[in-house]
Formats: C-alpha cells, sequence, structure tokens
C-alpha cells in the first residue's frame, strides 16, 4: 500500500477524489447554512455549485497530492532544495513528477497516446451507431456526448502529444542541458491529468450535448456534464499556457554557442510559433468557457438574451482562440514534415528561411481570421467580406511550404523507411485538408457548407495531415533516441499502408455526402438522402484505421521487449541528439555543443552542423 | 530541364482528369433557387482551382519518389540545392494574387445572394427544440410546412424561442443561424417546383438530428390554393378538436418523448393523464386539469413531474388554439 501511494500518479488521483469531496462538501455546508437547497437528485446528489467547486479543489488536490509543488512550498517557507532531483531508475520515474524534460516528454507523449485511444474508441462507437440510419444501439442523448467527447479528448490529446514532442526535443535540438524551468515543466504536465479525468467524469454526470464549441444557450441549459467539460478545458489550458511560455523562454535562452535564429532546427522555428499562439490566445477559450460557468452558477447573464446578454459575443470569444488553436495543432506537425524530409531525402530543406518565416506567417495571419466560423452565424454581415479576405490569405504561407516541400524532394536521393513514410503521408493529407479549406473560406460557398460533413472530413484532414502522421513518423524516427531500440520495420509499414488509403477514403466520403447535404453532429440522417451506403463504407473505413494504429501499439510493445537495439546515429542525422548515444543520458550533453555550419547541408557530407567542445 | 517539362505536361494532363473526374461525381445536390446559382458557379471555380493545385502538387511528388529514389547500391546524396529566391518570390506573389482574385470573386457572388427584391413574399420562421413553425403576416396564416411560389423572392425572418437553430434547404444552398434575441434574414428565389427539406444544421440538443419540416414549392395559382385553404381552416377553427391535436402531437415532435400508450419514454406518458393525480419533484400534488397542462406546455419549467428531469421537455411557441388542440388530443387518451 505504501509502496502504491508512493507513486506521484496513485496519490493524485486519491487526493483528486478527496478533494473534490471536501470541496462539494463545503459548497453544500455553505448553502446550507444559507438556506439554500443543499443536495439535489437532478445534479447526481451534490448541487451544480458543489460539483463545480468540488471539481476545482479536486484539481488542486491533484497537483498537490503528486508533490510537483513540493519545491516552491519549500521555497516559499525559505527553505532551499537541491537544483537537481535524481529520477529512481526504470518505469516508475514515469508515473512521479520528474524534473527531466525527456522523462516529462514521454510522460506527455503516453497521456497523449492514451486519450488518443479513448477518443477514437468514443469515434468507432458513434461511427458504428451511423453505419445505417436509424438509431441502433446509441441513444440520442449518448450519441451527442460521445461526439461531444470526442472532440475535446483528441484536442487535449494532441495538444499533450505537440507537448509530448516539442518538450523532448527542444531542448536536445538547441544543445541545451533541460527547458529553462524544469518546475514549471513538470506543474504543467501534472494538471493535465486530472483535466483529462473531470473530462471523462462529464460521461457520468449526464453527458453534455453541444458538441466541444459548447455553444450558450444550449450549454447554458446542457446537464451537469456541461460544467465538468468547461472545467476540464480550463484547466487544461494551463498546461498549455505554461508549456508555451517555458518553451519560449527555453529557445531564446538556452541554445548553444553559434546558434543563431536561421541555424535553429525549423522544428524549433514551428515550435516558437506554436507557442507564442498557445501562450497569447489559450486565455481566451479559458475565459469564454468560465463565463457560461458563471452564468449557469450565479445567473450571470453574459450570453443570455433575456438579460440583455449576446450569444454571438461568445462565439467570437471562443473562436478567437479555438482558430489560432488549429495552427497550434499543426503547425509543430508541419515542422516535423520539414524536419525529416532534409534527412531522407539527403539534400538541404529548399528556401529554409522562407519557411521558417512561413510558420510565423501563419501564427501571425491566424489571428486574424476567426470569424470564418461565424459566416452564417448572424453577425454582422458586412464583417464577412474581410475575414474571407484574411482566411485566404493563410493559403500563401501554407502554399510556401508545400512548395518547398515538393522542391527539396525534387533531384533527392529519396529513402522510404518508415519515418520517410508517415512524412509523405503527412504532406499528401494535409495537401487534402489545404485544398479543401478555401471553399470554407469563401463565403459564398460556405453558406452551404458549413455544418455539413464537408467540414468534418476538412478539419480531420488537416488534423491527421498536420498532426497524427508527423506524430507517429516522429515516435518512427526519435523512438531509438528514446529506448535505444529502433521500432520493426515491417509492423510500420503495415501501419502505414493500412491507415492511409482508410484515412484518404474516410475523409472523401465525409467531404461528399457532406456536400450532398449530411450535416454534422447528427445521431442519425434520413434513409431518403441515400447515404446509408457511404456510411457503412465509412465505418469500415474507421475501423481499419483503429487496427493499423492497434498493429502500432503492438509494435512498441514487441520493440521495447525485444527490438533490435541501436544506439548509433541510426538515420544518419546531422542533428546534435543523433551525435551522442542512445538513450539520451540524463543531462543530455557532457560536454558543450557549438554550431558551426548550417543545419540541412545533407549533401555536404563534409560540412558538420555542431561541433562538441573539447 | 527535361523533369520539368515532363512533370509540367503531366500536372496539365492530371488537372482536366480530376477536374473532370469531380463533375462526373455529381458532387453538388439539384439546383433549386437562383443563390444555388450563383453559390454554384463559385464552386467551379474553387473545383477547377483545386483540381489543379492538387495536381501541381502531388504530380511533382510522385514523379520524384519515382525518378530521384535512391538506387540499391547508391550510397550518393542530393544535389546541393539551398534555395532560389526567385522561385520563392514566384511562389508567394502568384498565390497571394489568386487569393486575393478569389476573395474579390467569392464577395461578389456573396452580394449576388443578398439581392434584394421589394416584392418579396415575407415569412416569420421560428425554429424551436425541435421544430419549424412558419407565419405568413400578408395572410394571416401559419404553417408547419414552408409553402413557396416559384420564382418569387421570399424573404425569410428568423427567430428562435430558445437555442440557436440553423436554417438549411440543401437544394437552395444558402443557410443562415436562427439566434435567440434577434432576428436573422435570409432570401431565397426557389426556381424548381418540388418538394424538399428544411433541415436544422445546427446542433441544438438533443434531437437536433430530427429538426426538420418540409418545404414546398409550387406554382403560384396554387401557393394561391393553399393560402386560401388554409385561412378557411384557421376560420373554421372553432374551439378544440383532437384530430388537429394529434397532427400537432406529430409534426411538433412531442411524439419523440410523450408516448401515447402508456409506454416508457423521456417524458411521461399522455395515456390516461388528464384528470388524473400528478406528483412533483417538490413532493406536491396536482391534478392535470386543462389549466395545469397549458400550464406545462407553455412554460415547462414551472412545473416538473418526478422523476422527470427538468430542462427536457422543450418551450414551444404555440398558439393558445393549438395549446387547446393539444390537451383535446391528450383528454382523448382516456
Ligand atoms: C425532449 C422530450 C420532450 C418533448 C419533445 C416534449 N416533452 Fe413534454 N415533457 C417532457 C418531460 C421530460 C416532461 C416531464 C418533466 C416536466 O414536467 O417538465 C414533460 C412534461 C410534459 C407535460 C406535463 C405532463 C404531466 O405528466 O404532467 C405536458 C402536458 C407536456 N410535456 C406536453 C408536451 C407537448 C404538448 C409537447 C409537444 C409540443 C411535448 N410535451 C414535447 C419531455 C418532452
Ligand atoms: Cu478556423
Ligand atoms: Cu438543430
Amino acid at each position: 500500500m505504501k509502496k502504491i501511494l508512493s507513486i506521484g500518479l496513485v496519490r493524485g488521483l486519491v487526493f483528486q477524489m478527496i478533494g473534490t469531496l471536501i470541496g462539494a462538501l463545503l459548497v453544500t455546508a455553505v448553502r446550507a447554512a444559507m438556506g439554500l437547497s443543499a443536495f439535489s437528485a437532478r445534479t447526481f446528489g451534490f448541487t451544480e455549485p458543489a460539483w463545480v467547486f468540488g471539481g476545482f479543489v479536486g484539481v488542486l488536490a491533484f497537483v498537490y497530492g503528486t508533490r510537483v509543488l513540493d519545491d516552491w512550498i519549500a521555497w516559499a517557507r525559505g527553505e532551499d532544495t537541491p537544483e537537481h532531483r535524481e529520477d529512481e531508475p526504470g518505469w516508475r520515474k514515469y508515473f512521479s513528477p520528474s524534473l527531466d524534460h525527456k522523462v516529462i516528454g514521454i510522460q506527455y507523449t503516453v497521456t497523449s497516446l492514451l486519450l488518443l485511444s479513448v477518443g477514437g474508441l468514443f469515434a468507432l462507437i458513434f461511427r458504428t451507431e451511423l453505419a445505417a440510419s436509424g438509431l441502433q444501439f446509441l441513444s440520442l442523448k449518448m450519441y451527442n456526448t460521445l461526439m461531444s467527447l470526442h472532440g475535446i479528448i483528441m484536442i487535449v490529446s494532441i495538444l499533450l502529444g505537440i507537448a509530448g514532442v516539442m518538450n523532448y526535443l527542444v531542448p536536445l535540438m538547441i544543445g541545451a542541458p533541460d527547458m529553462a524551468f524544469p518546475r514549471l515543466n513538470a506543474f504543467s504536465f501534472w494538471v493535465a491529468p486530472p483535466a483529462a479525468v473531470l473530462l471523462l467524469s462529464s460521461l457520468a454526470l449526464g453527458g453534455f450535448d453541444t458538441g466541444w464549441t459548447g455553444y450558450p444557450p444550449l450549454s447554458a441549459r446542457a446537464p451537469l456534464g456541461m460544467q465538468m467539460f468547461f472545467l476540464g478545458v480550463w484547466v487544461a489550458g494551463w498546461s498549455s499556457i505554461l508549456g508555451a511560455l517555458n518553451l519560449i523562454a527555453t529557445v531564446l535562452r538556452m541554445r548553444a554557442k553559434g546558434m543563431t535564429a536561421f541555424r535553429m532546427p525549423i522544428f524549433v522555428w514551428a515550435a516558437v510559433a506554436t507557442s507564442l499562439i498557445a501562450l497569447t490566445a489559450t486565455q481566451l477559450i479559458g475565459l469564454s468557457f468560465q463565463l457560461v460557468m458563471f452564468q449557469r452558477l450565479f445567473g450571470m447573464g453574459f450570453f443570455d438574451p433575456a438579460k440583455g446578454g449576446n450569444p454571438i459575443l461568445f462565439q467570437h470569444l471562443f473562436w478567437f482562440y479555438s482558430h489560432p488553436a488549429v495552427y497550434v495543432f499543426v503547425l509543430p506537425g508541419l515542422g516535423l514534415i520539414s524536419e525529416l524530409l532534409p534527412v531522407f531525402v539527403r539534400k538541404p530543406l529548399f528556401g529554409y528561411r522562407w519557411v521558417a518565416m512561413s510558420s510565423l506567417g501563419i501564427a501571425l495571419v491566424g489571428f486574424l481570421v476567426w470569424a470564418h466560423h461565424m459566416f452564417t452565424s448572424g453577425m454582422n454581415e458586412y464583417l464577412r467580406v474581410p475575414f474571407m479576405y484574411s482566411t485566404l490569405l493563410v493559403a500563401v504561407p501554407t502554399g510556401v511550404k508545400f512548395f518547398s516541400w515538393v522542391a527539396t524532394l525534387w533531384e533527392g536521393k529519396i529513402e522510404l523507411p518508415t519515418p520517410m513514410l508517415f512524412t509523405l503521408g503527412a504532406i499528401v493529407a494535409f495537401l487534402m485538408g489545404g485544398l479543401s479549406g478555401p471553399p470554407n473560406a469563401i463565403v459564398a460557398t460556405d453558406l452551404h457548407l458549413h455544418d455539413t460533413y464537408f467540414i468534418v472530413g476538412h478539419f480531420h484532414d488537416t488534423m491527421f495531415g498536420g498532426y497524427i502522421f508527423p506524430f507517429f513518423a516522429a515516435i518512427y524516427y526519435w523512438f531509438p533516441k528514446a529506448t535505444g531500440r529502433r521500432l520493426n520495420e515491417k509492423l510500420g509499414k503495415w501501419h502505414f499502408w493500412l491507415m492511409t488509403p482508410s484515412f484518404l477514403v474516410l475523409t472523401m466520403g465525409m467531404m461528399r455526402i457532406g456536400l450532398l447535404g449530411m450535416r454534422r453532429r447528427i445521431a442519425d440522417y434520413d434513409p431518403a438522402l441515400g447515404f446509408d451506403l457511404t456510411h457503412t463504407v465509412l465505418t469500415v473505413a474507421a475501423f481499419l484505421i483503429a487496427i493499423s494504429v492497434l498493429i502500432f501499439f503492438y509494435n512498441i510493445y514487441i520493440t521495447l521487449r525485444k527490438g533490435e537495439v541501436v544506439t548509433g546515429n541510426v538515420w544518419n542525422s546531422r542533428s546534435p541528439e543523433w551525435q551522442v548515444p542512445s538513450p539520451m543520458p540524463a543531462h543530455n550533453y557532457d560536454r558543450p555543443i557549438e554550431v558551426v555550419g548550417e543545419p540541412y547541408d545533407y549533401s555536404l557530407p563534409d560540412a558538420p552542423y555542431v561541433r562538441f567542445a573539447e | 530541364m527535361r523533369h520539368v517539362v515532363i512533370v509540367a505536361l503531366f500536372v496539365l494532363t492530371m488537372t482536366f482528369l480530376v477536374y473532370t473526374g469531380l463533375n462526373a461525381l455529381n458532387p453538388l445536390p439539384t439546383q433549386a433557387a437562383t443563390q444555388a446559382v450563383v453559390v454554384d458557379r463559385m464552386f467551379h471555380l474553387e473545383f477547377i482551382a483545386i483540381a489543379f493545385l492538387f495536381s501541381l502538387i502531388t504530380v511533382p511528388l510522385v514523379y520524384s519518389l519515382i525518378v530521384f529514389r535512391r538506387r540499391p547500391g547508391d550510397t550518393g546524396v542530393g544535389r546541393h540545392i539551398e534555395g532560389n529566391i526567385k522561385l520563392e518570390l514566384l511562389w508567394t506573389i502568384i498565390p497571394l494574387i489568386t487569393v486575393i482574385a478569389f476573395s474579390y470573386m467569392g464577395a461578389q457572388a456573396l452580394g449576388d445572394t443578398l439581392r434584394v427584391d421589394p416584392q418579396a413574399l415575407q415569412v416569420k420562421v421560428t425554429g424551436f427544440q425541435w421544430a419549424w413553425r412558419f407565419e405568413y403576416p400578408d395572410y394571416g396564416i401559419t404553417s408547419n410546412a414552408l409553402y413557396l411560389p416559384v420564382n418569387r423572392q421570399v424573404l425569410l425572418r428568423l427567430e428562435s424561442p430558445d437555442v440557436i437553430h440553423s436554417f438549411w434547404v440543401p437544394e437552395f444552398r444558402v443557410k443562415q443561424d436562427v439566434v435567440p434575441g434577434r432576428e436573422t434574414q435570409l432570401r431565397i428565389t426557389p426556381t424548381t417546383i418540388g418538394e424538399y427539406t428544411v433541415r436544422c444544421a445546427e446542433l441544438c440538443g438533443v434531437s437536433h438530428a430530427y429538426m426538420r419540416s418540409p418545404v414546398v414549392v409550387v406554382s403560384q395559382e396554387d401557393f394561391d390554393a393553399w393560402v386560401a385553404e388554409k385561412q378557411e381552416e384557421s376560420t373554421e377553427a372553432t374551439g378544440p378538436d383532437a384530430g388537429r391535436g394529434q397532427k400537432l402531437y406529430e409534426t411538433l415532435g412531442c411524439k419523440a418523448c410523450h408516448s401515447v400508450d402508456g409506454s416508457e419514454g423521456v417524458g411521461p406518458t399522455w395515456k390516461g393523464l388528464f384528470g388524473s393525480e400528478v406528483e412533483l419533484d417538490d413532493g406536491s400534488v396536482v391534478v392535470a386539469d386543462e389549466a395545469f397542462l397549458a400550464e406545462s406546455i407553455r412554460e415547462p419549467g414551472a412545473a416538473i413531474v418526478a422523476g422527470f428531469a427538468e430542462g427536457t421537455m422543450p418551450s414551444y411557441a404555440l398558439e393558445e388554439s393549438q395549446i387547446a388542440d393539444l390537451i383535446a388530443f391528450i383528454e382523448s387518451l382516456k
């Protein structure tokens, strides 16, 4: 028992339960003292305010319980703590707070994969429901809850996944011993699990039926689960904001000698662009959700027309984050594509500077386009035109990336191991997403497309191309660095060749029926529309994707047990992390790095990128 | 250079193939309004651009994978090209001009869909959880189906008493959200006689999937006849009528939650409800008389039946006569 309780994660979860109970009881006691109703059968015993406050206290208790705050608490007391804390050897270190960015990176990545599986499972459930018209085995309410949870769980999973990749790679790539603020880094990770627990708890607390967008007035009337969703996202936002802050500080302050801005690996540029958005925009989604929470808890009518509120205001606040957020999701992935292509083509990234600038360009323009989600919302009509211009403008820096990738491939010596396959898959998938974007941006055609399955197809293309494919590419590529073992190529190829065609069928099918009149977010569709067959095909495709991901998990399992041991520079990369043996030692480089060349001169074998100080 | 020429030829061929392929698939629903014509013209311009850009990227990509693949035994490196300022400027500036052109055309097309006909027929549309109601202020009639005369612009004035909905008939293309607390508008000029369906496009709660109503486009004569018939109906409508109540029960969606045969549902069954004693969730007991039922329908949140969740039963902006019809129907279910 004592041994189990020494694991940070377990302690955190126990504390979260106790904290939730204490918080809820506190509110209940205050309400009883004030003569308000103390319990409610409708909201699972406690009243809604009690649940919300309980949920909040539960998160604080989780974080406290994991002991990730201990150093700070000691400092506040005036005590000193050691600069480094050595991790326990073996797997146990991953379940408790660690200050090592590589451990944290893996914690993020594994949590992300777990949530990816949960979100994917939800998708399979309601995808099966949709295989034929009529209601098969889900209720309308359950469908809506699963669909909504699928959306938000995938988003959180993606945020954690990119945090994982950035955490692991950025310090290694810039030659730093760790992130700038290791304790903040650990804290950023450890607020994420309780947020995930909150999100999932909404399933047990009445669910919610608004989609991940949570538009009021619907969300102001939805069941209690809505509040757990709001609170969960609100807490997860902290993880994102603090992680971004840390990353920017790290890149600004801790680069190796000689690593000027235009000699940084291109992924670092992407990570900075992403973090700039996450640092400045995430507040808006937290705030907009908080306002609805307060509307529900305290009757403040921010978005309630009966009280002078404005439901459209919510959409502005929400999309002011949630549009840039999609670039948070995809910029790191696009950076990974640019990072990996030169390795497997053995020539420089074409137009490195322009590609770096295009990431910043996307991040910047991305802030000016949010209202393209609101072309039919009833906002001021004349606003639609400027937002169409700004949205289409994003196509320019995005195009720059595509052209550079193709030009990078041109006259190279192309090899196709699994990471490269996934990189190419990413390009194709993102191309599909990129090409299906402008019709939504052009108001006239968006009047038809908005809120249809076309949009669903479009953003699954961008998410697969901008995140899923590059994320898998990164795992196949850096797995040897993290573990000293190389993932099985044969299984990797199975994974790729099963997933890619299924995925293309899935999203193209979605777009097709969307154009023909299939709405999004519906549990059932009119058989008269004739979509049954397509939906069956889509469901089969979804299951094939799931099988391919299972193959991937099996590959990880089998490789960790008895995979090929590789300690050297597997891919013949120029990046500094591959110049030292795998797995990476605890404090990264034992000798300082100096940058002496260009990062991607693969076609000049005698011109190294980095040198170790003697 | 030879490679470039080959790729350019392939790109052109591929563009042609993709565009013809897209068209052959009949990607859009039937076109049944002047606004749809405008939107579709824009769609086709976009399809051309998509076909070209798709080919422009995939053709050199696949070509490179075949021609520039590493052959067995080859240990060389790729050609050293760091970039090309002219090319990079080119592929920044040309897309820039293209997107500005498309934005301009898109704005023109949007303007065309908004063109105002001062003679437009006005219809007040109420979207509520989970059905539509249409009022014709010029004729003093109300209907659960949207009847429209062909080739005459209609101005839909959209309102919602509860949450956000969205009015969408795919054959007309254009779409507009219905927002509580304000009126939004949509102009449509149907061009083809036929039956369509308006479906709510904005997630609006549990039964969103089923929020749909018929849209019937008829000739001017048929429209006039329908109006006359409706007007007669409403003058005839003296006193509550269980038959009309049953129709409302089906068309308004009460059916989704209330059974009439005693079976369990999301809401209490209506069988034997009239005149029975109902226990409320605050413990009190009331008799389900006319006044109580009317109140329950008008303001579902006012009294909650024990064992059922508050906030499930939607509020409908019904007229008194409709409520009376519904109660007559409930009364008939002994
Ligand atoms: C989404 C499900 C749903 C729909 C649709 C719905 N109701 Fe209800 N209704 C409920 C629930 C749940 C209750 C019980 C809770 C309450 O009293 O609000 C209820 C209660 C009632 C009552 C009080 C019944 C009693 O036993 O005392 C009446 C009358 C009623 N509804 C009429 C209607 C009418 C008329 C319609 C259609 C115009 C309708 N309902 C549509 C869910 C629904
Ligand atoms: Cu957007
Ligand atoms: Cu709806």
